[in-house]
């Protein structure tokens, strides 16, 4: 179970209160307004902003203080997933290893964590030589090695053609039930959250609401929603 | 560099090394371009260690200043290659020891009376130009300064910077004494830039960039000995030419007393007088005239020497900066 | 928070280190001095030709550095990669070089006037104010149309594809693209030419024409040495000091960060649509040329001069120039072990900043005398010649090496921070698998600069000579110090050679390097 256990999260005059959980293994879409804090949300639960207050609980254990890179989740930008400099395998050697050391063993898992992402034989090459939907699978199979119980996504696949998003997003919600992954997706298309994501979170006025199921929510928009989603 | 002789060198500092560890040392400071090997410094090396049973240690650099920074803890035994300039500031340290030495027969063009500060060569500044390339070159200080503005272009050396430039301040307050400023206002016109230092005017005045160069009167000597040219010359005038000395001197807190003496007497020594004429290009401060080099007993030379002595020039130097910073502001 | 500390130690080192290099020596020399000493009227003059020549030198390198770079950036041709490190060339020559270069060509007698006198037309003069700014002018363009050039690549070239959709002319990228871009480059560049001209002694007293064209740092060496006043040079050190800093604050109030997001390291192909057509080709050619003349002329002077020379140099030169090539590769060592870990610093601690650009403010000769008197209670002073040479001229390159790092590090930062740290990528491995590979080119290029700023210096540290070491600018001066001018000329040209050697060899090792 993640807890959110009455977070706070103030930034000049703008402010997020959270207070809730999410069983483990549950998918869950983070919509809301633009400028709501669904994005900030999202740095405070990976480590890349500290919250002003309370604390954040995987199963029974803090992480509030912990480094982004030692916590219980992986993440998934909107670009930038990648080092374009490093082979596709260098890229997800760094799943395994934030050395970047790898031995044979290995060679082994990132070669299945490719061919499970649909990149059988891609992994000596550059990002840059890659498409976008092709990237965005090999920061994909980098989660998979990196085999951490919670994925963030904010808003991973926002650049990608609808086809290919579609695509993506049942890969991820086909990986995320194999190894029983608890995924947390920002999103501003309300199509992505029910594709992926049973429940929703909504952001407004300052306040993350506890999850309720997304197709009750978006069916029954409260305002706040109601204007958002036109 | 062939190798035998660089293994001859090798060696040869293999065995200086070795003999070093039971020698005394007498360190020396002195100028950079005293120890190069166009310097005089390796000669004085060679001649002092052949009779000193001693090593002879240059340590080149900024002399005096290292000296006063150090005080009394310097490890200097002897310092080389002063200029006047600084002698009133070196002599106020108290660190320096008398050298002991008769300078009665000395061949300079004053009489020498310093008990501290011993000259060991000289030479008198002058404006040096190409004959082939010149055609109207001065023939007195005020025809230098009487010329038309485009007559010809020099480069001095700073006064700040420079013992040349400092010693031609003293040289236009000696003979203009109060018109000094005036002097300064008719040469500044025709002076085409100020370098740091000696080096880059004579440079400038080698590449054909000036017409005129502030020297020194033993200059053409270079260029006649080593190069046969005969073309350099330097500009005599009637009213006097200000003197150089380069001095040498012993230090109090020597460890080594009596090879310091035995260094200052070696200064002094027909050898080093012999050798000190082409290596430094200058006058030796004592050998007499029949034992220069032919060269130097032809070169043309003023007939009356100016030179300032200590406390005057001293008192004179910032005044004198001040109308020469004056004239160029103009 | 420990680990926050651990990764910032390397940068408080690095900054204690140039802090005590020029603050603590100016304080050694002023504490000897029993204080400050106030200026004079002719120092005060000194402050303002000072500033005043610096700021103009800065203004226009920067000015004409524009099309240069752009043009650089726009075309390809065959040679252009040589030929920016070529222009690159004067930025790194020894100053005395220069200025003898800069006088065969500009200079009475030298070719322009040569030139100028078939046609009848009056000679130009190269002394005075107008000397002191052309040859400012010759040394900086280089840096400036460097650091702009880079500026123009570091524009994703998904942005310029962007704007070739979008049917932009060349105006509206200059407005769109290229203004904010020099927006954010233009004050760095601007403050790092007036931080190098604010300190010029030799070229400002040499083509000066004169004390109208009196610097601080010639103030401060007659404080020193004509007037053995070491408070006032003391007093006028800090002055210099506080003009830069200042000038810093304000270059960082004025300056703001482009912001053009990460590509995806395609190569940069200029786009036709984009570059216009012939007419601003003819323009671009132009600029090209005109620089190169400006720029290479004067360096082919000395070349020609003194390579002929070379055959009768004497034997002492080559030992010489061993020392000269392996103190340039210690040098570059230490600056890039200094430089990296304050840029890194920098972009996020100003502090850090300041320490990097100290360097470029302190007066060679307050720092030598300062050093000396912190050194001497303790060891003999020329036990530490060796340290002391590296260390000082590692510090002269750290501030120009901290200025090219700093806006790659911004946007490596920018860019991929939160997923570094999100891998839990850190400390050596950071260094290993993301900061150097991307940080390539820029580092070979602070590298090529420190080695060639190392291989021009006289020595200023002369306090520390041993009398022992001798490096090929002090053999240079010894020549011509000894009347022997043709084979100072041709020793100032393997100076030359050996120098841009070794500064092209690093940066085009940097750009091997980058695995883009």
């Amino acid at each position: 179970m993640l807890t959110l256990d009455k977070l706070t999260i103030q930034q000049d005059d703008f402010r997020l209160e959270a207070d809730f959980s999410i069983a483990a293994g549950s998918r869950v879409a983070i919509i809301g307004p633009s400028g709501a804090g669904k994005s900030t949300l999202l740095s405070v639960i990976a480590g890349f902003l500290a919250p002003t207050q309370g604390h954040l609980i995987w199963e029974g254990t803090e992480f509030t203080r912990t480094d982004p890179g030692a916590r219980p989740l992986s993440i998934l930008f909107q670009d930038q997933n990648l080092f374009p400099h490093l082979s596709v395998t260098r890229n997800l050697a760094l799943g395994l290893n934030p050395r970047g050391k790898i031995d044979a063993p290995d060679r082994t898992r990132i070669e299945t964590a490719l061919i499970r992402a649909g990149l059988e034989g891609m992994g000596a090459r550059k990002p840059g030589q890659l498409s976008g939907g092709q990237q965005s699978r090999a920061a994909l199979a980098r989660t998979l090695l990196r085999a951490r119980p919670i994925l963030l996504l904010d808003e991973p696949f926002a650049a990608l053609g609808p086809a290919l998003k579609a695509e993506m997003l049942a890969l991820v919600a086909q990986i995320a039930r194999e190894q029983g992954m608890t995924v947390l997706m920002v999103s501003h298309d309300p199509d992505d959250a029910r594709a992926l994501c049973p429940q929703t979170i909504l952001l407004a006025e300052g306040r993350a609401h506890p999850p309720r199921d997304t197709h009750a929510l978006l069916d029954d928009p409260p305002p706040e929603l109601k204007a958002y989603l036109g | 560099m062939k190798p035998t002789l660089m293994l001859a060198g090798a060696l040869s500092l293999i065995a200086t090394m070795a003999a070093a560890q039971d020698k005394p040392v007498l360190t020396v400071y002195a100028p950079d371009y005293f120890t190069s090997e166009w310097g005089p410094g390796p000669a004085i090396e060679k001649g002092f260690e052949a009779r000193c049973d001693c090593t002879l240690k240059f340590v080149a650099g900024d002399v005096l200043p290292r000296v006063m920074l150090e005080g009394d803890k310097t490890k200097a035994d002897v310092v080389i290659g002063l200029n006047t300039d600084v002698t009133a500031k070196a002599r106020a340290t108290g660190l320096f020891a008398p050298h002991n030495e008769d300078t009665s027969d000395l061949t300079m063009p004053v009489k020498w009376t310093d008990p501290i500060f011993l000259p060991f060569d000289w030479s008198d500044l002058a404006f040096v130009y190409d004959k082939t390339k010149l055609k109207n070159p001065p023939h007195s200080f005020q025809e230098l300064l009487d010329a038309p503005d485009d007559a010809y272009k020099i480069v001095i050396e700073d006064p700040r910077s420079s013992i040349a430039g400092l010693s031609l301040l003293l040289w236009v307050k000696d003979i203009y004494g109060d018109k000094a400023g005036e002097a300064w206002a008719k040469l500044a016109p025709k002076v085409l830039t100020v370098t740091p230092g000696w080096s880059e005017a004579y440079g400038m005045f080698t590449d054909g960039e000036a017409d005129m160069v502030l020297s020194y009167v033993t200059s053409p000597a270079y260029h006649i000995m080593a190069e046969k040219d005969d073309s350099k010359v330097a500009a005599i005038f009637p009213e006097g030419h200000y003197l150089t000395p380069e001095l040498a001197a012993q230090l109090k807190t020597s460890k080594h007393p009596k090879l310091a003496q035995a260094f200052m007497d070696y200064i002094l020594s027909p050898e080093f007088q012999k050798m000190i004429v082409t290596a430094n290009w200058s006058f030796p401060a004592k050998l007499p005239h029949d034992q220069l080099p032919e060269v130097f007993r032809d070169l043309p030379m003023p007939d009356k020497t100016l030179y300032l002595p200590e406390a005057e020039a001293e008192k004179l130097r910032g005044p004198a900066l001040d109308e020469w910073q004056r004239a160029f502001a103009r | 928070m420990a680990a926050r500390l651990r990764a910032i130690a390397p940068a408080v080192l690095a900054a204690a280190v140039l802090a005590t290099l020029v603050l603590g020596t100016l304080a050694a020399v002023a504490w000897r001095a029993g204080g400050l000493s106030g200026l004079r009227g002719t120092d005060l003059s000194a402050i303002r030709f000072t500033l005043w020549q610096a700021a103009l030198s800065a203004l226009i390198s920067c000015v004409l550095a524009i099309p240069v770079a752009r043009a650089l950036h726009r075309r390809r041709f065959a040679g252009r990669g040589v030929l920016i490190s070529l222009l690159g060339a004067p930025f790194i020559l020894p100053v005395i070089v220069a200025v003898f270069g800069l006088i065969a060509v500009f200079g009475r007698r030298g070719i322009v006037n040569v030139a100028l006198g078939h046609f009848g037309i009056e000679p130009l003069s190269i002394y005075g104010a107008q000397g002191v700014i052309t040859a400012h002018v010759f040394f900086n363009l280089p840096l400036a149309t460097r650091m702009i050039l880079h500026g123009w690549q570091a524009i994703p070239s998904e942005r310029f594809r962007l704007a070739a959709t979008l049917g932009f002319g060349p105006a509206q990228v200059a407005r769109q693209l290229e203004a904010p871009m020099l927006r954010a480059v233009l004050p760095g560049a601007f403050l790092a030419i007036f931080l190098v001209c604010l300190t010029s002694f030799a070229v400002a007293l040499t083509l000066g024409g004169g004390p109208r064209a009196t610097t601080v740092e010639l103030a401060i060496y007659q404080a020193f040495r004509f007037d053995f006043d070491m408070g006032r040079a003391a007093s006028l050190a800090l002055v210099q000091v506080a003009i830069s800093v200042t000038a810093l604050l304000i270059a960082a109030k004025v300056s703001l960060p482009a912001r053009f997001g990460a590509g995806h390291d395609r190569l940069a192909q200029p786009i036709a649509q984009l570059s216009g057509g012939g007419g601003r080709v003819g323009l671009d050619a132009l600029a090209i040329a005109l620089a190169t003349a400006f720029l290479l002329t004067p360096i082919c002077a000395v070349l020609l001069r003194g390579l002929p020379a070379i055959p009768t140099l004497p034997a002492m030169i080559w030992p010489a120039t061993l020392t000269s090539l392996w103190v340039a590769a210690a040098s570059v060592l230490v600056t890039l072990a200094v430089a990296l870990p304050l840029a890194l610093a920098a972009t996020r601690h100003r502090w850090a900043e300041i320490a990097a650009m100290l360097p470029m403010t302190a007066s060679a000769l307050v720092m030598g005398t300062g050093a000396f008197l912190i050194a001497q209670p303790f060891v003999n002073p020329t036990s530490l010649a060796l340290p002391m040479v590296l260390l000082t001229n590692a510090a002269l390159s750290v501030p120009f090496a901290t200025r090219i790092l700093m806006p790659e590090i911004r946007t490596l930062q920018a860019d991929y921070d939160r997923l570094a740290a999100a891998l839990g990528l850190r400390g050596l491995a950071r260094l290993r698998l993301l900061t150097l590979p991307r940080l390539a080119r820029p580092l070979g290029f602070s590298a090529g600069l420190a080695a060639a700023f190392s291989m021009g210096d006289l020595g200023v540290i002369t306090l520390f000579s041993d009398g022992q070491t001798r490096t090929l600018p002090l053999a240079l001066f010894q020549l011509m110090g000894s009347y022997r001018m043709d084979q100072a000329a041709g020793a100032a040209s393997v100076l030359l050679i050996l120098t841009f050697a070794l500064f092209f060899a690093l940066d085009r090792l940097g750009h091997h390097a980058d695995p883009r």
